[in-house]
């Protein structure tokens, strides 16, 4: 392998990557407030990639992206609302299953409103062809804006959780809901919150990486398996562990690829997620003794 | 307390027997179909056409008076589904022949099923296996891959061609595509470099494409029907790899060359002629066929025809034809259709044989590719 084709294959294992390590986020702001694994995750990145291309064919690109963002951000607190707040003591389990039924809710009218079709949003910069060619490699321009963007996610999330009153909140909450209560911080607001910020996350994953990976009302669902492998391998609630983890698996698969048939890619994915949850459930990055104390 | 008995028999045996004489019996026609997932593009047109054209069929009287109930199944391109709804229409709703599926997958998957329960199939899908080897009720209408393949390594061998690289998807599409592509690429001096299979909901193929590219690849040969057609595309431009492309004629829908954008310009593939409709001469004997189907289903639906909504325009004008001439007798309709020459489809001049229950030959095809947008016929 010589080394231009060496940089390929990383700049395809950073697109794949970035793209996993969106989800996982999205996945990581709920488990963080709530404990639980929101599985309409996959759905918020459909939604967000779909309202943006029907509001691109009236609006600007970043106009319809932003009102997107705004109507999954409404859609995720609704369904915070109507099906988790009213909740008396709900088990995690529970939650789980009720987020699996939101999701093929999700789907399925997304299915009667857009149809079975298959949409994109243009690429931001250039044309569907067009890559910069750095030293041999190429890059496609939506790539780097995905990057771009998926950083400065990643920044902004760590500066809310550490140093904002809300993002403490929440990781409070996560830690000990009925101690945070007892501190006065208004627990079901917060978990609203965390359904809103993961959906708007969401949202802008799925309008940034349609270009590339294109988006289906059914879209949803392979992304948060992929997604939800992230989180488990950097430990789940970490963001910018996420990031990491997406970035080992992205890699990994596309080396995969270059030395074995392409079919062989998810099984790496699978056999890792395995290896994690059997060796070191809190993840690569994840602190053991804080998997300890927690209930899922 | 007999006599009750015996006169409330006669009474519901007369109102049983009391349908008005002059109303035919309907005909019930199940349909399996991907109207959604993965191969929805195949599954949805096929639906929407069914249903037009058992509307109008029925509002002028059905087949010679048979009124068509149509049970539209929806798979979701699942095998498993496709299994059960096909036992339950045979079993349960007895119908009179099934329509469909759309993929390959799911019609090996029923092929025996139908075949048992004696129900006429007419699938949608392109697989060479679905009539090779022929069982009795199973027939199909769109055309075999082996055309296909053929006429991609013929116009290869034009543009001298002969190492390539092979892209499929994990679907029974993809899975039967590539066979025959293996099958064939000898007897035509091409040799296959790397051959690759994903998974049919990849979301970015930059990692294949650049193995085709370390391969030093003369030509890239896709053959799927997911929106993983058009990733590739894209793909392979980013890359830098400037290399013709070949797809399979999964890529006669006008959305995936859309959803590619300019990294479609210049793709060669093989498709129908409804997809050219506008373009054949006027004295073609397809020419009308095909243009008032095509009137009928844009001017209802407001979107461009495919070539699998064609499929299923075949598949239902076919087994009306067969019922119009023998009337209810499954085994005399299955005869008709055996034996049918000449029918006149918008995937070709069908000539059935006990031998051959395609019926199209490699003319079905023409050879197309994508100029600023839209599909045109490729110059030779």
């Amino acid at each position: 392998m010589n080394i231009d084709l060496f940089f390929q294959y990383i700049v395809a294992g950073i697109t794949y990557g970035t793209i996993y390590a969106i989800v996982a986020i999205g996945f990581n702001i709920i488990y963080n407030s709530t404990g639980i694994i929101n599985f309409a995750q996959g759905e918020f990145v459909m939604l967000g990639g779909m309202t943006a291309v029907t509001f691109h064919t009236f609006l600007p690109l970043p106009v319809a992206i932003t009102a997107a963002v705004f109507v999954t951000t409404i859609v995720g607190a609704l369904i915070e609302v109507l099906f988790i707040r009213w909740l008396y003591k709900p088990s995690v389990l529970r939650m789980i299953i009720i987020t699996i039924g939101i999701s093929i809710l999700i789907r399925e009218t997304a299915l009667h409103i857009w149809g079975e079709g298959v949409r994109a949003l243009p690429y931001f910069s250039g044309t569907s062809v067009s890559a910069l060619n750095i030293g041999g490699v190429f890059v496609s321009p939506q790539v780097l804006w995905v990057v771009s963007i998926g950083a400065i996610v990643v920044a902004f999330l760590n500066v809310f959780f550490n140093y904002t009153m809300l993002g403490r909140q929440m990781r409070a909450c996560s830690a000990n809901r009925d101690a945070a209560r007892l501190c006065g911080i208004n627990a079901k607001n917060v978990v609203t919150f965390s359904f809103m910020l993961s959906a708007a996350i969401g949202a802008l994953g799925g309008s940034i990486v349609s270009p590339i990976t294109y988006v289906q009302y059914d879209s949803g669902t392979p992304l948060a398996i992929k997604g939800f492998t992230v989180a488990i391998l950097g430990g789940l609630g970490n963001s910018t562990a996420a990031v990491a983890a997406g970035m080992i698996l992205g890699v990994l698969e596309s080396f995969t690829i270059a030395v074995l048939p392409a079919a062989y890619k998810d099984v790496i994915a699978i056999v890792i997620l395995l290896g994690i949850l059997f060796i070191r459930p809190s993840g690569i990055f994840g602190s053991t003794e804080a998997a300890r104390l927690k209930e899922f | 307390m007999k006599i009750v008995k015996i006169i409330t028999y006669a009474v519901l045996f007369i109102a049983l027997m009391g349908q008005p004489a002059f109303a035919k019996d309907a005909v019930k026609i199940g349909a399996i179909l991907a109207v959604t997932g993965p191969a929805s593009f195949l599954g949805a047109p096929e639906a929407r056409t069914l249903e037009m054209l058992v509307e109008n069929m029925n509002a002028k009287g059905g087949i010679s008076g048979h009124k068509i109930e149509l049970i539209i199944k929806d798979s979701g391109s699942s095998p498993e589904k496709a299994v059960s709804f096909a036992k339950q229409l045979i079993e349960e709703e007895k119908v009179f022949a099934i329509l469909g599926p759309s993929t390959s997958g799911e019609t090996m998957a029923i092929k025996n099923i139908a075949e048992e329960g004696k129900t006429i199939l007419l699938s949608m899908a392109a697989a060479e296996v679905i009539v090779n080897p022929v069982a009795p009720h199973v027939f199909k209408v769109a055309p075999r891959d082996s055309f296909a393949v053929d006429l991609i390594f013929e116009q290869m061998k034009m543009m001298n061609i002969s190492r390539i690289g092979v892209l499929s998807s994990n679907t029974g599409f993809g899975k039967a595509g590539k066979e025959q592509i293996e099958k064939l690429a000898p007897g035509h001096g091409i040799q296959i470099v790397v051959s690759e299979v994903y998974d049919k909901a990849a979301t970015d193929l930059t990692a294949e494409v650049t193995k085709l590219k370390a391969a030093n690849v003369q030509a890239v040969l896709n053959w799927s029907i997911e929106p993983a057609q058009a990733i590739v595309l894209k793909n392979v431009r980013q890359i830098g790899l400037t290399v013709p492309v070949f797809q399979s004629h999964g890529f006669a829908n006008i959305q995936y060359a859309k959803a590619a954008g300019t990294a479609a310009e210049g793709v060669i593939f093989p498709a129908s002629r409804i997809i050219v409709a506008d373009a054949l001469p006027a004295k073609h004997p397809q020419k009308s066929v095909i243009q008032a189907y095509k009137k009928a289903y844009e001017s209802r639906y407001k979107e461009e025809v495919s070539t699998f909504g064609g499929h299923a325009y075949d598949a239902l004008m076919i087994l009306a034809k067969a019922i119009g001439e023998k009337g209810l007798t499954r085994d005399n309709v299955r005869t008709a259709i055996e034996n049918m020459k000449g029918f006149i489809g918008t995937a070709g001049i069908f000539n059935f044989s006990p031998t051959d229950h395609n019926g199209l030959d490699s003319g079905a095809f023409e050879m197309l590719t994508v100029r600023k947008g839209k599909f045109a016929p490729l110059k030779k």
